[in-house]
């Protein structure tokens, strides 16, 4: 146990390539904790796919040793955010075993939506904020303007801003001193029963899940009986300790310490992150608050190109929620892509991370329906159900209302693109609640947009109308009655479910021509004219037609060169063997994938 | 053998008996390459300005002849090109000749050459006569001026008036006429009106071919450079026209591209289609004898090299046998209106959810233990379904 008044835990806010894990790495060489030899580039970022794309996915956090200028012990406990909103219950979880936050800006690229997004939640779970340049050694750094954006976002003096480069130290030392100095110690009662709060698991082949958490009071000591308050589930501890960054086993961890506990708890579902543990022999009285599950926000169907792998499927999501709980599915059929699973996915970065693990660590082929999101339905009954996929949607007659969920979405650019994000936000149905300019140059808007509308390439548009400089973040905001219909694809009278698709009723018309018009130049004629309608319920809403292939023999003179014939024949039977029936109709799996593609056209 | 003379035929060329009966003729295929220029959308083992080779050419014919193990007296001799009338006359008689007396002809053999309108002259067609030819097919493609220009044709539409006449007064017993339909640029009416003055020539047989862009052919580069490619719906409503007229006319249509009159049907096509034995010479000539089809060499010089060597021109062979002899029989046979005996193949189709679709959309019926394609432009349709066929 050490002195709560020598800790101070903290963690840094940064946007994706600002630096974090690099000035992560100095910190940890600075304090010895890694010596430079040893030293793997980012050590915080321990899965290849985070290294790969420069973000982090699971929180961690490393104590740090440091002799402050008053000639006293530190222990500073560096605490790992993910970097992304779609784990934003994670960083709340994270933010709220901490005291202080770094919030870090680049240098040259300035304050960006999503920094803002966890800045505002660091402010609002009472941190104390150090606001910092990243990259001053940069050519294209404009340490003012940044500065002067910081201190626009969060108040305070363009003195209390510190300026960094972690590529090359600079200010490095400095920065561990403003630690110790504007970063409160942490409370909390030594004597008081037990309260550690979860903020993060992870799944080890060998340990089983190993938690990390934060002592608010209290004493965790290996060897004895806990209780996790939410799950209620009842554990010896196996190992108390502390990472720095290796893992080193300690008797207890007192109030403030932050470390890890290991249970022989197998199943990482069983460990909630946001939960309470106490003891067991003198439980506290209640629970830290917080706590809530994970809940998936986007969901899209995933099925297995070649049918053979849909085991193979069902095993690789089954490794996967090993070390990620906040992974959901469930089987689902579809009549034109067969056996799959419906996920659910925290956001559309997580559907895009577990998608490429799947087929990157799996080695799998994937077809993916467009991503949609829950609606909660009210039956004629008054009874609310929560319907994850377009099929599940009650008949018009069933139901008296359709709610969809809503965001609010924070989108930082420079000011000249205003115009083009307004006009964008209004075709997805947005709704401006706020501006303000964070500097001359760049603005921040904040809008109330259907989820739905966001999840549909909506990021994509987002950076191609303002050249890439506009960031974006979102947040739950609620549900909303609207005027939604199902709008269904029939091909040769056949509803097709896998194009089947919820939507606003003044997008009704705009997505069954899209759908309608990408068809008809994927699919191949055929022997007779296949019609392809979109419809809400029995009204036709668009029609394009595949006309019947009239020719389709070759009607030359081939002079008894029959194996050639052959071979030619053969090459174009192997191509209709890819071909998916759909009732009477041939379709390519190709275009299953490009008509459901996002960003198509 | 065939039971049928060559002419006066009783028999119509649709005729389901002549269709089977064909399976057992004998017949001998003579690949003659030379040609003033390759045509634009040629894709077959032809030569240009290579003309002083023809005697060598001619020699190493016989001698490829001469390789050849007896079989029956050939029913049909077929001189195919390249442009088999650039050859001179003394060349069919040596070629002929040999093959009399080194294979035998049948009774009443049909010995056909392709000619083109340009080389054709009463000398010539005299001199053929007199080698034993006695049925000419006239590559004459088109009556409009244009599109024989598009298609690097020599000849004008006149000439194939001519052409047609002397062949007539010297005494070929049948003529064909091939037609192209489908050129890039082509209007409907220049089609129409091709079909008409064929007709006017009152020729035996007419062949009308779709204009097919191959790869490796000047058309095919031109294509895949975005040039225009035929349309196959408006090369659907030629074949159309074409079969409507043709019929009205009088010829019968006997498979998918080819239109006679009673009794004009061609022995050596009806035998490739009927999966029948045939032998070939010459540079990439293909044959099937036995259970094997195999090809010549396409390059001449390989080929007169082979040849000249001592050695075997076959530059590759394969062997049919079971169920994919059973499923190229049904592919072959299923371009003759006639259609062909369904056979175990044919029963795998017709119990086929491929076979279903193929039945409902009105492409392929069954009928007396017969697989008949009724529309014959969706040909290919059925053929793959064979092939797609589990192996019993």
């Amino acid at each position: 146990m050490f002195p709560s008044a020598r800790i101070r835990n903290f963690c840094i806010i940064a946007h994706i390539d600002h630096g974090k894990s690099t000035l992560a790495d100095r910190l940890l060489e600075l304090t010895g904790a890694v010596s430079a030899r040893d030293m793997r580039e980012q050590v915080l970022d321990s899965m290849d796919l985070e290294r790969e794309r420069g973000i982090t996915i699971k929180a961690q956090a490393v104590r740090l040793q440091y002799r402050a200028v008053d000639g006293h012990d530190y222990v500073i406990n560096l605490i790992d955010t993910p970097g992304h909103v779609d784990f934003s219950y994670e960083v709340s979880r994270s933010l709220a075993a901490c005291e202080g936050a770094l919030l870090l800006a680049d240098a040259a690229q300035g304050v960006q939506a999503q920094t803002l997004a966890n800045a505002y939640m660091a402010i609002n779970a009472g941190l104390e904020i150090i606001p910092a340049l990243n990259k001053i050694d940069l050519p294209a750094a404009d340490p003012q303007r940044v500065t002067a954006e910081l201190v626009g976002v969060l108040g305070g003096g363009p003195d209390e801003v510190l300026a960094l480069s972690a590529k090359t130290g600079e200010g490095v030392e400095g920065l561990l001193e403003e630690i110790v100095r504007r970063i409160p110690a942490p409370a909390g009662d030594p004597e008081a029963a037990l309260r550690a709060l979860v903020f993060d698991s992870y799944y080890d082949t060998y340990r089983g899940v190993v938690c990390y958490l934060r002592v608010m009071d209290g004493t965790l000591s290996a060897g004895e009986r806990i209780q996790f308050m939410a799950t209620g589930e009842g554990h010896t501890t196996e190992e108390v300790g502390v990472l720095t960054p290796k893992a080193v086993p300690v008797s207890s961890l007192g109030p403030g310490e932050v470390g890890y506990l290991i249970t022989g708890v197998k199943e990482i579902g069983r460990i909630k992150v946001g939960d309470t543990v106490t003891s067991s022999r003198r439980p506290a009285a209640g629970p830290l608050p917080g706590y809530a599950e994970p809940k998936p926000m986007v969901f899209s169907g995933l099925f297995p190109t070649d049918g053979d792998d849909f085991e193979r499927l069902r095993e690789a999501l089954e490794k996967l929620t090993l070390n990620d709980a906040s992974l959901q599915y469930e089987p689902e059929t579809s009549r034109a892509l067969g056996f799959g699973f419906r996920l659910g996915f925290l956001g559309l970065l997580h559907m895009e991370i577990v998608r490429e693990r799947l087929e990157r660590e799996y080695d799998l082929d994937l077809v993916a329906t467009a991503p949609s999101v829950a609606f909660r339905v009210k039956l004629i009954d008054g009874q609310v159900t929560e319907i994850k996929s377009p099929q599940d949607l009650p008949d018009p007659d069933a139901r008296s209302q359709i709610e969809e969920p809503y965001v609010k979405a924070m989108i930082i650019a420079p000011s000249e693109y205003i115009g083009a994000i307004m006009e964008l936000v209004q075709t997805r149905r947005g709704e401006q609640v706020g501006m303000h300019y964070i500097s001359p140059e760049r603005v921040e808007l904040t809008y109330l947009v259907p989820l739905g509308e966001v999840v549909f390439d909506f990021f994509d548009m987002l950076k191609s109308r303002t050249k890439g400089y506009a960031s974006l973040d979102y947040e739950p905001a609620g549900y909303r009655v609207s005027d939604l219909v199902k709008v269904d694809i029939l091909l040769n009278n056949t509803p097709v479910d896998a194009f089947s698709s919820i939507v606003h009723r003044d997008k009704a018309n705009g997505y069954g021509r899209m759908m309608t018009e990408r068809l008809k130049a994927l699919i191949p004629r055929q022997m007779f004219d296949v019609p392809i309608q979109a419809a809400i319920g029995g009204r036709i809403i668009s029609r394009e037609t595949v006309k019947a292939r009239r020719k389709d023999v070759l009607a030359k003179c081939y002079g008894g060169d029959i194996s050639r014939k052959r071979k030619l024949l053969e090459r174009q039977k192997e191509g209709k063997k890819r071909m998916k029936m759909v009732g009477s109709v041939e379709v390519p799996q190709e275009a299953f994938v490009a008509a459901l593609r996002v960003d198509a056209d | 053998m065939p039971t049928e003379p060559l002419v006066g035929e009783v028999r119509t060329p649709d005729s389901p008996a002549l269709a089977d009966a064909a399976a057992d003729w004998s017949a001998a295929y003579i690949h003659l390459p030379f040609c003033a220029r390759v045509c634009p959308y040629c894709d077959f083992a032809v030569v240009a300005g290579r003309d002083y080779l023809v005697d060598r050419y001619a020699e190493a014919l016989e001698r490829e002849i001469d390789r050849e193990a007896p079989w029956r007296p050939l029913d049909s001799v077929y001189f195919g090109g390249g442009t088999p009338s650039r050859m001179p006359v003394s060349a069919f008689i040596r070629l002929v000749g040999r093959m009399e007396r080194q294979l035998g002809l049948g009774p009443d053999p049909e010995v056909s050459l392709e000619a083109n309108p340009e080389d054709w002259s009463p000398a010539l067609a005299d001199g053929l006569v007199e080698a034993g030819l006695n049925r000419v097919s006239f590559g004459a493609q088109s009556f409009s001026a244009p599109t024989l220009h598009a298609l690097g044709r020599l000849h004008d539409p006149d000439q194939i008036v001519r052409a047609v006449q002397v062949a007539r007064r010297a005494g070929f017993r049948s003529i064909n006429l091939d037609l192209i339909f489908g050129t890039p640029g082509e209007p409907m009416a220049a089609w129409q009106e091709t079909v008409e003055r064929a007709l006017e020539l009152e020729p035996d047989h007419i062949s009308c071919y779709a204009l097919t862009v191959e790869p490796g052919t000047e058309m095919g580069r031109d294509v895949a450079a975005g040039g225009t490619a035929p349309d196959p719906d408006l090369q659907a409503d030629e074949y159309e026209y074409a079969q409507e007229r043709l019929e009205r006319a009088g010829l019968v249509r006997y498979e998918v591209s080819n239109w006679a009159r009673p009794g004009h049907h061609v022995r050596y096509n009806l035998a490739v289609w009927a999966q029948a034995e045939y032998m070939a010479f010459g540079a990439g000539a293909h044959r099937f004898r036995g259970s094997v089809r195999s090809r010549n060499f396409r390059r001449i010089d390989s080929y007169l090299e082979a040849i000249e060597g001592g050695v075997s021109p076959t530059a590759g062979s394969e062997v049919v046998e079971g169920w994919d002899r059973e499923v190229e029989r049904l592919f072959l046979g299923i371009r003759r209106a006639a259609g062909v005996i369904a056979g175990p193949g044919g029963e795998g189709l017709r119990t086929s959810q491929a076979g279903d679709r193929l039945r409902q959309a009105g492409v392929i019926a069954f009928s007396e233990r017969r697989l008949v394609v009724l529309r014959p432009l969706l040909t290919d349709a059925v053929a793959r379904a064979l092939l797609a066929l589990d192996t019993p």
